[in-house]
């Protein structure tokens, strides 16, 4: 009740706050503002002169509108029939056509200067500190931290929003559709180049206030760059239709300060190394349909369901190839299914997660196969 | 056929075999109403959808289905066959033509236009649902992860480009040999002229379309890889193929409008229309750059800053035509001796909105802004202000103001009017503030959204049932006009209009200008 009275406050207040939010010049601020209705200037520099020529070029129209305008209804007002005029006969004037093509052209030069040199800022990616590899999938995102020395980090970030959320059994969070399992870590007043792929369609990673958006594309690489002067948690969407859950792969990136950045690294790098040790054990089967469930309803779940029941994707309840050979398991959630939205997960999970959904599947919602796969399985498999 | 005064002819096989610029001109304007308003139900399912966060009414990828087939029914069945309908209907009595130049290719392009959508409307009931990739349908979204029914919607895409392209024949060959004698280039009306030039772009880019969707078609079952890069292709191809049509086309879209919205201002304003021959000009340079600025649609695919450049100078430049078109209308107004009819009010109502439009079109050529502005909700309130209302307004008000000259009979006033304000009202409900929340950071084609964009979300949604639902009380205005409407036998229904329309009897009868009128060579354009 509280909220739907707040919410109709708000409907009323929604002009006004356009006024007020026009006016006020914007501060970097983290925390996403309701109603908020006009662009951040965000964390970055760059961010800062974009927002700077939106407002300048905002303010052009606005005049050329106020004059505009102003001449049409004060024609609406003193020209109309009823107040007993008797229509002029003129219709063209040479000069005042030339002055109003020759001047509007000097007013687009002047919009056109700060344009460029913004544009060449945005162009420059020398002298960048490090590199971040931004793969797109359907429908999550993978960040690879490139030129480090020690162990590889790479990682998925996946929407953490619950289904429940958005099917409306439970309440919505703060950060609703913006939230992500694990979020990018970039530090503080660092120039961070951005590699950005994808896998399967075309995506483009966006986050507003760190004055980002780059078209991710299957087979090529683009380059983009971020310098992000203030701590804090920037949130983003994929801003390129991608399919099914287009609305439902956020991003998230943590700047922290440089100290942080290095302390997390190690530790990722930690990490990384221990799952390479897992790589050569074997587990039992609970170990491995515990982890499976994990991997399953973070992985497989949007297409086929969370109890398997399939939907986008086939049902892996009963299913042929879950019931069946397992080597022509292995061979559909490595490879995938060329020419289906059936991705290639072998690059995806790490061959320990692999071996546990692989087990997951077989399994779990009535499947009862009985059998187990190591991460050895998977590692061979692959080597074919 | 010695007989030249026959009427037409008796029950369905009037419409199914009709070579008659009239019939085939009314075929084609309730064609694109029943299409405008398929279209405005798959607007209603999205809006309702999004009327709160969550998911509540359908899937995510119904909901694709739904943003996919409401663009592409709205820009290919709704807007321009309906500009097509008008095309037929006053091109021959606007230059004293007895009919369009070539009848029978005229019957046969509208005919195959409503196989094509019934087609395209089928494809929601097939195994994988409808095309869900946008109206726009980038590869590989559209190609190697589509549903199987592209291949019914390439298909169609064919078939509408050949409707188009016939269509666009007819009205090249019909304005450059069937001119009444004296009716020289520089006395056409101004809507004859914007649709010359519309055909021209038509001809030109449908062809590339039509290449877009059979390169699609290799690629899917015939084992090319013109959009995969896994096979030598490169998916930005395709974008950029298909923005070299879809540039041109969202003028081949504006440009008829232009033509409406320069004969009812004069005619309301009492007024001759001030710079015919500027406004020729203006409409020739616009359809030159619209071949040139495709690339603005793509300027986050990683372009060389040469091509961002030259692309996003080229842009800027459209506001200086479109500009002079603006000054003109309102100097056509400037000291003349207004009045309001509904056909007036939908024509200012395209000005104001259509000028913001341009604003925020201007806003959008600046490349770094835009990497900001791009694919979000900006976008979609940007090209819904000068799609609806700038060719959905227009289009209503040529309806009212040459409803009459049809049928002989007046629509009602108070009615109208009351159509405009609920329609002007309920536009910028649904539009105004998703300006607002692009720019705060929310993608456009997404089922669900975060919190802070809720309110602003709902009153979009209103808006949208409104300005719907305000589309009901038209389509009744229309057909209580036809059925009951008060009879009038005035030539000229309008005191202020000009033009050959107006010297004919009222309702146009069958066949006009049987024998080609007389051009006073002394008289200016009308």
């Amino acid at each position: 009740m509280f909220l739907r009275a707040k919410r109709l406050t708000a409907l009323a207040l929604g002009p006004v706050l356009m006024l007020f939010g026009l006016l006020q010049a914007g501060t970097a601020a983290a925390a996403a503002k309701v109603n908020e209705i006009n662009m951040s200037p965000g964390a970055t520099e760059v961010g800062q002169r974009i927002f700077d020529l939106h407002m300048t070029i905002f303010w052009i129209c606005v005049i050329i509108g106020v004059l505009v305008f102003g001449v049409m209804f004060y024609s609406i007002y003193y020209h109309r029939k009823s107040r007993g005029v008797t229509p002029a006969t003129f219709h063209e004037s040479t000069k005042v056509e030339i002055a109003w093509t020759v001047v509007p052209f000097f007013i687009l030069i002047g919009m056109a200067v700060p344009a460029t040199s913004t544009l060449l800022e945005i162009y420059d990616f020398e002298d960048a500190e490090m590199d971040v590899l931004i793969t797109g999938y359907q429908w999550k995102w993978k960040y690879e931290y490139l030129n480090e020395s020690g162990e590889n980090v790479a990682f998925f970030s996946n929407l953490r929003t619950p289904q429940g959320e958005i099917y409306n059994t439970e309440d919505k969070g703060e950060h609703y559709l913006l939230e992500v399992d694990e979020p990018l870590v970039i530090p503080v007043d660092t120039k961070v180049r951005f590699l950005v792929t994808a896998n399967d369609v075309i995506h483009a990673w966006w986050v507003p206030e760190l004055a980002v958006k780059k078209d991710a594309i299957p087979g090529f690489i683009n380059e983009t760059w971020t310098h992000a002067s203030e701590e804090g948690v920037y949130r983003g969407q994929c801003a390129e239709l991608c399919g099914k859950d287009h609305g439902f792969m956020p991003i998230v990136v943590n700047v922290v300060s440089k100290e942080e950045y290095a302390s997390w690294l190690s530790e990722k790098q930690a990490e990384a190394a221990e799952i390479k040790k897992l790589m050569a054990q074997t587990f039992s089967m609970d170990e491995l349909m515990e982890r499976g469930k994990a991997v399953y309803d973070r992985s497989c779940a949007a297409c086929h369901g969370a109890s398997g029941e399939g939907g986008l994707g086939n049902a892996i309840a009963g299913s042929p190839i879950a019931t069946g050979d397992l080597a022509g398991h292995l061979e559909v959630g490595i490879n995938g299914v060329p020419g289906t939205a059936m991705q290639a997960f072998g690059g995806q999970l790490n061959d320990v997660d692999m071996a546990a959904v692989i087990t997951y599947q077989r399994n779990a919602f009535g499947n009862n196969m009985g059998d187990t796969v190591q991460p050895i399985d998977v590692f061979n498999h692959k080597k074919g | 056929m010695g007989d030249h005064h026959h009427g037409p002819a008796k029950g369905l096989s009037r419409w199914l075999f009709t070579t008659n610029h009239k019939d085939i001109g009314t075929m084609y304007l309730w064609f694109s109403f029943a299409m405008f308003i398929l279209g405005g139900s798959f607007a209603m399912v999205i809006r309702a959808e999004l009327f709160q966060p969550g998911m509540q009414l359908v899937d995510p990828l119904f909901f694709n289905q739904m943003t996919t087939l409401h663009g592409l029914v709205m820009v290919f069945g709704a807007i321009m066959p309906s500009f097509v309908g008008l095309a037929n209907w006053m091109i021959p009595m606007m230059i004293g033509a007895p009919d369009m130049a070539l009848p029978r290719m005229n019957n046969w392009s509208f005919w195959i236009l409503p196989p094509a959508f019934l087609l395209l409307a089928s494809t929601l009931f097939m195994d994988g649902g409808a095309p869900a990739f946008g109206w726009t349908f980038y590869a590989p979204l559209s190609t190697t992860y589509a549903a199987p029914s592209v291949t019914i919607f390439i298909f169609c895409i064919h078939v509408l480009g050949i409707s188009s392209i016939m269509g666009s024949i007819n009205i090249i060959a019909t304005v450059m040999n069937l001119r009444a004698p004296g009716m020289t280039y520089m006395k056409m009306p101004l809507f004859v002229w914007t649709w010359l030039i519309t055909a021209f772009l038509l001809v030109a880019v449908m062809p590339v379309l039509a290449g877009a969707v059979t390169m699609m078609l290799m690629d899917i079952h015939f084992g090319t890889s013109f959009f995969s890069a896994a096979g030598g292709g490169d998916p930005v191809l395709f974008q950029h193929v298909f923005w070299f049509f879809g540039h041109p086309e969202v003028y081949i879209i504006i440009l008829p409008a232009f033509g409406v919205v320069s004969q009812i201002i004069p005619a309301f304003s009492r007024k001759p229309l001030f710079g015919y021959d500027s406004m020729v000009y203006a409409t020739a340079s616009i359809a030159f750059l619209s071949f040139i600025v495709w690339a603005h649609h793509m300027y986050t695919v990683g372009m060389p800053i040469a091509g961002e450049l030259f692309f996003m100078y080229a842009t800027m430049l459209i506001a200086v035509p479109t500009g002079v078109k603006v000054f003109n209308w309102i100097s056509t107004m400037w000291r003349g001796a207004l009045t309001f009819e509904t056909p007036m009010l939908f024509s200012l109502g395209f000005l104001v909105l259509f000028t913001i439009g341009g604003f925020t079109g201007l806003m959008l050529s600046i490349a770094p802004a835009d990497f900001q502005y791009h694919d979000s909700y900006f976008v979609v309130a940007h090209f819904h202000y000068v799609m609806v209302a700038g060719a959905v307004f227009s289009m209503t008000a040529a309806v009212y103001y040459w409803l009459p000259k049809w049928c002989g009979k007046m629509y009602n006033e108070t009615m109208g009017k009351t159509h405009f304000w609920i329609s002007f009202i309920g536009f910028n409900l649904t539009f105004f503030p998703q300006h607002f929340v692009g720019l705060a950071g929310m993608p456009r084609r997404i089922p669900d959204y975060a919190l802070q964009f809720a309110d602003f979300n709902m009153m979009s949604s209103i808006g949208a049932f409104i300005y719907g639902s305000s589309q009901i009380l038209f389509l009744y205005n229309v057909i209580a006009t036809i059925v009951a409407g008060k009879p009038t036998s005035d030539e000229k229904v309008w005191d202020g209009a000009e033009g050959l329309e107006w010297t004919v009897p009222t309702p146009a009868p069958y066949h006009t200008f049987e024998t080609p009128p007389k051009i006073d060579p002394g008289h200016a354009h009308s």
